[in-house]
């Protein structure tokens, strides 16, 4: 029965049509505004990448998108691994993804199936220690996600538009340009590192890394094309503990980078006394 | 769209052109209007032949993210953009003159010199602070409107928070040759004191009627600022005030530590030239020999100036204007020890500040104004002194305090006026403890407080209760 619920939910989150709004509409109020031309209120989406168990982290990203107006969510893959709370993250993403949310395939969750071949050791450990956490609904939901999702000129993919099963890490200019080249779209947005950034392409090829600043509207101009790291809600390292989210008006082209401040202690608590390496709890503490 | 298609009267998304303005290198420029009219506005229109010249691409792309995100009297208001297969940016058309009209008329006259260079340098401030360095600022990039500096084209512009587009695209090496400072030559685009140092360059060309590196084209030619210094100013118009001198040779300095900090720091030297300390940069009165020359290039030769890269608002934040307010009358020796301490702890972590120290001298309302007190002493003279006396625990280089005594029949109000004039970040004003009549009244910091622009704290002595009751009169001193 739940293997029929997820098959009926799947073919809905692939329509990218306008889907039931997460909630409440403040955005204009809250989210920043440098004055452009103003989008309607619907028409914000929230990139969540990187949940890996964590609750607190969740939680406090959902609340944050829902009061601040976030229309639609998409979830950008690795919903397990590292955390305490696989549980948690995976039935908050199949209720989402019933209301119109859409979820991608993250190798941390292709790893609950395929086994950990190719992961380090830590992250083999906490999917070792995750597998038997999940009921077979929640696996069969994560067997079952798709690798990309495209939406007009959009692309959305957990790791790279390039071989999206292969998990490549988008780090520097280099596998930067060979997502771009696997692509036409103007804009990807993707996660898996963890860390925030964003390329861009000029048209006579010129292709540069940057790393946005927090809560700052950046337009993504539409002669040039674009692939956004957006970051990790549930295990940030860039130095920042703060969770990381996504926020894109598809109408005005415009992509902010959201950090939440989240109980972090909580989360870390809870990694140790699963008994899971102390390096993850570490982690959550310092943002790295 | 190319410009030879375009003609008055067309309509471009709903924008009607009226006349062609004179047009640029990279762009052509029309009035338009609006059917619900709003204000006079200006179309640019990227002069972009397909294969041609990608920075006009880039100058264009630059322009329509910041020139939106600017905000204020010192930038011209955004309206509209087009997109990519029609592209446009319009905005508010400013009516006044360019500093590029003023060319006939050099040398101007100090004084003059002394007051664009401020309004110029007030509008940097403006725009550093909302995190945009021009990076191409010339005198046909400035226009007068009133009492205002108006920047325009922002084509080559930074702002710290996006992505820098004309880095990446050209390697950082564009600019104008006479302008550009020595560290965009290095390829650093992220320092607002490059903006300094333009304004340097403008101010230098508006006294001497000369550009103090020429105009040179050849990039391989704008590398010889690094190591030639400009003849000084005084060497070309000897009529020229030394303190002038002083102002641009610190705003040409090719290490920009060695510039002003901040642009508004700048304008305060200009709007106050008699509180410019002079150095060895006034002093100077032709170019160095050929032997420092020698060392000089050699040094950047061989070991080049470390390029230290910061966002644009912690340069700002580290160089703030703090305003010291000191109500001076006996029976607040406490007041002032306490005023003095605080002013103490702000500058510790604000190596870079400027502090100006000020005293009112309250007015009667109706009373003449009185050059000399019953005594036949300058009152002035006397506050003055007193000024420099409190300040003296305060440890700060010389070029970095100045005194003021300033007169009103309103202390606040004149205070207030005193830190939007000048920019000031932040205020230090003590407070005479609290009385029933003060209470009634408002007390002097409680209005500047409730009026100033920017940040006030607020000094307090510790257990009061004797200042109370010397600031309502009684005669039991602290």
């Amino acid at each position: 029965m739940a293997v029929k619920k997820s098959a009926q939910i799947l073919p809905a989150s692939h329509r990218c049509g306008r889907s039931t709004p997460l909630t409440a509409v403040k955005l204009k109020e809250t989210l920043p505004n440098c004055g452009l031309r103003g989008g309607s209120l619907d028409m914000w989406i929230g990139l969540f990448a990187d949940i890996h168990a964590n609750r607190e982290a969740l939680e406090a990203t959902l609340e944050h998108a829902r009061t601040r107006g976030i229309g639609r969510v998409i979830f950008l893959g690795d919903y397990v691994g590292y955390g305490a709370d696989p549980g948690f993250a995976v039935d908050t993403v199949m209720r989402e993804v019933e209301q119109g949310a859409v979820a991608l395939l993250g190798n941390h969750d292709a790893a609950i199936r395929d086994g950990t071949a190719g992961m380090n050791p830590i992250a083999a450990e906490a999917i070792d220690w995750t597998r038997p956490q999940l009921n077979a609904e929640q696996r069969e939901f994560l067997t079952r996600l798709p690798f990309i999702f495209e939406d007009s000129n959009r692309l959305f993919v957990h790791a790279s538009a390039h071989a999206p099963g292969d998990w490549e890490y988008i780090t520097d200019v280099a596998s930067a340009s060979r997502s771009f080249m696997a692509t036409r779209a103007q804009a990807t947005f993707c996660g898996h590192v963890h860390i925030p950034e964003l390329y861009h392409l000029s048209p006579t090829g010129k292709l540069a890394g940057f790393q946005p600043v927090q809560a700052v509207e950046i337009p993504l101009l539409t002669h040039r094309r674009w692939l956004a790291v957006v970051g990790a809600v549930g295990q940030p390292r860039d130095y920042n503990p703060a969770a990381c989210y996504g926020a894109l008006d598809i109408e005005r082209n415009v992509l902010v980078y959201v950090r939440v401040p989240y109980d972090n202690e909580a989360a870390a608590r809870k990694v140790r006394a699963a008994g899971l390496p102390a390096i993850l709890s570490h982690r959550l503490l310092v943002g790295a | 769209m190319t410009p030879r298609t375009l003609e008055a009267g067309q309509l471009i998304d709903g924008f009607r052109l009226l006349e062609p303005l004179e047009s640029g290198g990279m762009a052509s420029f029309w009035r338009v209007a609006r059917e619900r009219n709003d204000l006079p506005m200006v179309m640019k229109i990227p002069l972009l032949r397909p294969g041609e010249d990608s920075l006009t691409i880039i100058g264009y792309e630059v322009e329509q993210i910041i020139l939106p995100r600017l905000t204020g009297p010192h930038v011209p208001r955004f309206i509209a953009a087009g997109d990519f297969e029609r592209p446009y940016i319009v905005m508010e058309f400013i009516e006044g003159l360019t500093l590029k009209s003023l060319v006939e008329k050099v040398p101007l006259p100090p004084d003059e010199v002394a007051a664009i260079g401020a309004k110029v340098a007030f509008a940097l401030h403006d725009i550093h602070r909302q995190h945009v360095i021009h990076l191409d600022l010339k005198p046909s990039n400035v226009i007068l409107r009133g009492d205002d500096a108006v920047l325009i084209d922002f084509g080559m512009s930074r702002h710290d928070q996006l992505p820098d587009l004309v880095q990446e695209e050209m390697e950082g090496l564009v600019g104008t040759g006479a302008f550009i400072a020595p560290e965009q030559i290095l390829y650093n685009r992220s320092d607002p004191r490059s903006d300094l140092f333009a304004l340097g360059v403008i101010l230098y060309f508006l006294v001497t009627g000369k550009y103090p590196f020429g105009e040179p084209q050849l990039l391989s030619n704008w590398r010889r600022r690094l190591w030639r210094d400009p003849v000084p100013p005084r060497g070309r118009n000897a009529a020229m005030p030394s303190w002038l001198q002083e102002i641009i040779l610190h705003c040409l300095e090719v290490d920009p530590n060695a510039r002003y900090a901040t642009a508004a720091q700048l304008a305060f030297d200009l709007q106050h030239p008699d509180h410019v300390v002079l150095t060895h940069r006034a002093a100077r009165k032709r170019h160095d020999g050929a032997l420092s020359v020698a060392r000089r290039w050699l040094r950047t030769k061989w070991n080049p100036p470390h390029q230290q890269r910061r966002a644009v608002s912690s340069h700002l934040a580290n160089a703030p204007i703090v305003m010291a307010a000191i109500d001076l009358g006996p029976g607040h020796e406490l007041l002032s020890q306490a005023l003095a301490l605080a002013v103490r702890r702000v500058l510790v972590t604000e190596p870079n500040a400027r502090l100006a120290c000020v005293n009112v001298l309250k007015l009667a309302r109706l009373a003449p104004d009185e050059t000399e007190d019953a005594q036949g002493r300058d009152p002035h003279l006397g506050r003055l002194v007193e000024l420099k006396h409190w300040a003296r625990s305060i440890p700060v280089a010389p070029e970095r305090i100045t005194y003021h005594v300033l007169e009103s029949t309103n202390p606040a109000a004149q205070i207030v006026d005193y830190a939007r004039h000048n920019r000031v970040d932040h205020i230090v004003i003590g407070a005479r403890g609290s009385s029933m009549l003060r209470r009634y009244l408002g007390s002097v910091s409680a209005h500047v407080v409730a009026e100033a622009p920017c940040t006030v704290t607020v000094v307090r002595v510790h257990g009061n209760e004797t200042e109370v009751l010397t600031n309502s009169g009684d005669a039991q001193g602290a």
